[in-house]
């Protein structure tokens, strides 16, 4: 399924080859402006591909939108069954009929009830289909399904012969005409139609792939007109048909400076401040449980709150799953819904194939005009498709966003250790942010964390951060980085419990010191005083001892003197001498 | 043969409808060789195998071509047997009267 853009091819084509718009989306984009106008088309397909609805969907909206009546003759369905099968569709058949915008006629053909003998022709249709025409000046032809024919007429070679007339009839009546052919073994019609109708042959094909249908169409040829040779994908819902819309991979978008919050307060500071850029893609990924979807929940909240229309399309949670979900980590979408700012869109990827959802998606987006999207999880879309099929309509998808400047927010399921899965590497660089969620598996628990891998513009932390999902959403904390490593949950609380208590310890050994010191200090002070007491004490013995010692030595002193005195001694101070020497 | 004798001979037989009346109609296309062939062929066909037990109408849808959807008429000339039930078609320019004699219910399928 590659993709192209047939918008520069057409453009001098239109002038000289005049379309008529089938009102069908995507396919007059496809065609450069619809079906040749004035000629014959042929629509073959097998049963039930769609060949009735794309002629009767060409037929009335030329009527309703572009003012060209037409008629509808039909070989299989009568009136009334086919009434009821596009009603559904929202085509009033009735009523156009009656306001003379279209003339349906019921062609029966019951081989039971005719009989054949000699020769003849098929006048009798043209004038049928002429006077229908003429009877409200038809622009449109529609003939589903003229085969029909051939099981009710024996006469081959007659048939061909006016099939031959018919389809030069129409080019002469100028009619812009649809003719529905049953696709044949090896061949586009199973009468070989082909070989009248040499202006325009679309092909239309429903085909099942493990169990997973896919409709696609193709211009097989397109005469005096550039085409898309592709498949194109279409497909057919309760709005009708719609060709998958081409989108170029031009990258002429025009970018916004405007930022969008994330809704998480701690992200928008991760991303360098105000959030997000509007009309960028977003992608988070992450293992099952990581918290993907709460950061969708969160943006799409947030977008709400500025009062912006959001698009969920979800592919395994109900609505009702994703409001009581949200609800338990405090985010209350329900509110949202009811006030008509955001539209879920739930389907299992399974329900379709993969070009029905983009497609899906694609009309959601045309429809309600969001200007953000969040698609969740794309990684669901591999149960459904190849990879590479994946990762070009996820490719086609945001392209198509971006133009629009829709912001858009996918989450993507990764698997066991290996973080970056394939499916995000392939989209990852049309990816203007990628946040990745991680868990942290560590003594006997997992913890998310979360880190900014890529945000284009914008200079964003390089940490990562331990992301908490709390009932007042998600919360964003520094996570413990240490010694030992980086450090999340239980661990982080562990650690951090651990530092506080090394904190104290070491404030209460250092009390216990100062307290020994004071101690030790009193005890020295009071020693101190004890020795100084018996100091005193001994100093004031010691001194009265001092002084009777003096005060009997002067005495003693001072009786000799009397003695001397008394004695008459002659020379004071010779006394002893000669006393002494009056002894020996 | 001209136009007007084709219808100068519509209600020639001159009976009324009645359980064992065929009542035909032949569509034709305007006077061409077919058409005349046809109404030739009816007419010899009707007076051999249906004396006084037949009426026929012939519808040139180029005058009334609004009647070509109502008796569901593809090709031309067709004859359809209105009555009795059930409604038969015989298409061509009835040259083989055995099958138109099949056709009518005159003679059953061999």
């Amino acid at each position: 399924m590659a993709i192209e853009d047939p918008s520069g091819q057409y453009s001098s084509v239109v002038t000289t080859l005049p379309k008529s718009p089938t009102g069908i989306e995507g396919f007059d984009q496809v065609t450069g402006g619809g079906l040749p106008t004035g000629r014959p088309t042929l629509i073959c397909g097998g049963a039930g591909c769609g060949k009735t609805l794309f002629a009767i969907s060409f037929l009335v909206h030329g009527a309703v939108k572009f003012d060209e009546p037409g008629v509808f003759m039909s070989f299989e369905e009568s009136s009334d069954e086919l009434a009821k099968n596009v009603a559904s569709l929202g085509f009033d058949l009735p009523g156009l009929i009656e306001k003379k915008q279209i003339v349906l006629d019921h062609v029966k053909v019951e081989r039971s009830e005719i009989e054949e003998t000699g020769d003849y022709d098929l006048e009798g249709l043209f004038i049928r289909l002429g006077f229908a025409i003429d009877s409200i000046g038809a622009k449109r032809v529609v003939l589903d399904t003229i085969e029909s024919l051939f099981a009710g007429l024996v006469n081959q070679s007659i048939l061909r012969a006016e099939l031959r007339r018919l389809f030069r009839w129409l080019r002469d009546k100028g009619v812009t005409a649809i003719i529905t052919g049953e696709r044949g073994e090896g061949t586009l019609t199973r009468q070989g139609l082909e070989e009248y109708v040499s202006d325009a042959v679309i092909l239309l094909d429903h085909r099942v792939t493990e169990q997973i249908s896919t409709r696609r169409l193709r211009i097989v040829k397109y005469r005096g007109s550039a085409h898309g040779t592709n498949e194109y994908p279409f497909l057919i819902d309760e709005d009708g048909i719609a060709v998958l819309p081409v989108t170029s991979l031009g990258l002429s978008h025009g970018v916004s400076a405007e930022r969008i919050s994330s809704g998480i307060a701690r992200l928008d500071t991760m991303l360098g401040g105000p959030g997000y850029f509007r009309g960028s893609t977003v992608l988070v990924s992450g293992t099952a449980g990581a918290g993907k979807s709460s950061i969708a929940a969160h943006f799409l909240d947030a977008a709400c709150r500025r009062g912006e229309r959001c698009l969920a399309c979800v592919f395994e949670e109900s609505l009702a799953q994703v409001v009581r979900n949200m609800r338990s980590i405090g985010i209350d979408l329900q509110q949202w819904v009811d006030r008509g700012l955001l539209e879920y869109h739930a389907a299992r990827p399974s329900l379709h194939g993969l070009e029905m959802h983009l497609s899906r998606m694609h009309r959601a987006v045309d429809r309600f005009r969001p200007s953000v999207v969040v698609l969740d999880p794309v990684s669901s879309l591999l149960t459904v498709a190849h990879e590479t099929d994946v990762q070009a309509t996820l490719t086609r998808m945001i392209d198509y966003l971006k133009m629009q400047g829709i912001t858009a927010l996918m989450t993507s399921l990764t698997h066991g250790r290996n973080e970056q899965e394939q499916t995000d590497t392939a989209i990852s660089s049309l990816v203007d942010t990628w946040l990745l969620l991680v868990t942290l598996e560590s003594s006997g628990e997992r913890n998310r964390g979360l880190y900014v891998l890529k945000s284009r513009g914008m200079g964003h932390s390089n940490q990562i951060r331990e992301f908490l999902l709390t009932d007042h959403g998600v919360e964003l904390v520094d996570v413990y980085a240490g010694p030992s490593g980086v450090l999340t949950g239980s661990a982080r609380v562990t650690q951090e419990a651990q530092e506080r208590a090394a904190v104290l310890v070491q404030e209460q050994e250092l009390d216990r010191k100062e307290r020994t010191l004071e101690r030790l200090r009193a005890a020295f002070e009071a020693e101190l005083a004890a020795l100084r007491a018996k100091f005193e004490a001994e100093q004031a013995d010691l001194a009265i001892g001092i002084d009777e010692n003096r005060s009997r030595a002067a005495r003693l002193c001072a009786d000799r003197d009397d003695i001397a005195q008394s004695r008459g001694a002659d020379a004071p101070g010779s006394g002893n001498g000669r006393k002494q020497k009056g002894r020996v | 043969m001209e136009m007007t004798d084709i219808r100068a001979s519509v209600a020639s037989s001159g009976v009324e409808p009645s359980h064992d009346v065929q009542i035909l109609r032949l569509y034709i296309a305007g006077q061409t060789p077919k058409s005349i062939k046809a109404f030739a062929n009816l007419k010899k066909i009707c007076e051999e195998h249906l004396t006084g037990k037949y009426r026929i109408e012939v519808i040139d849808l180029i005058q009334n071509p609004q009647l070509a959807a109502g008796d569901q008429i593809l090709a031309v000339p067709t004859l359809v047997r209105r009555l009795p039930e059930p409604v038969r078609r015989i298409i061509g320019d009835l040259s083989n009267t055995e099958r138109v004699l099949v056709g009518l219910d005159v003679r059953p399928a061999s």
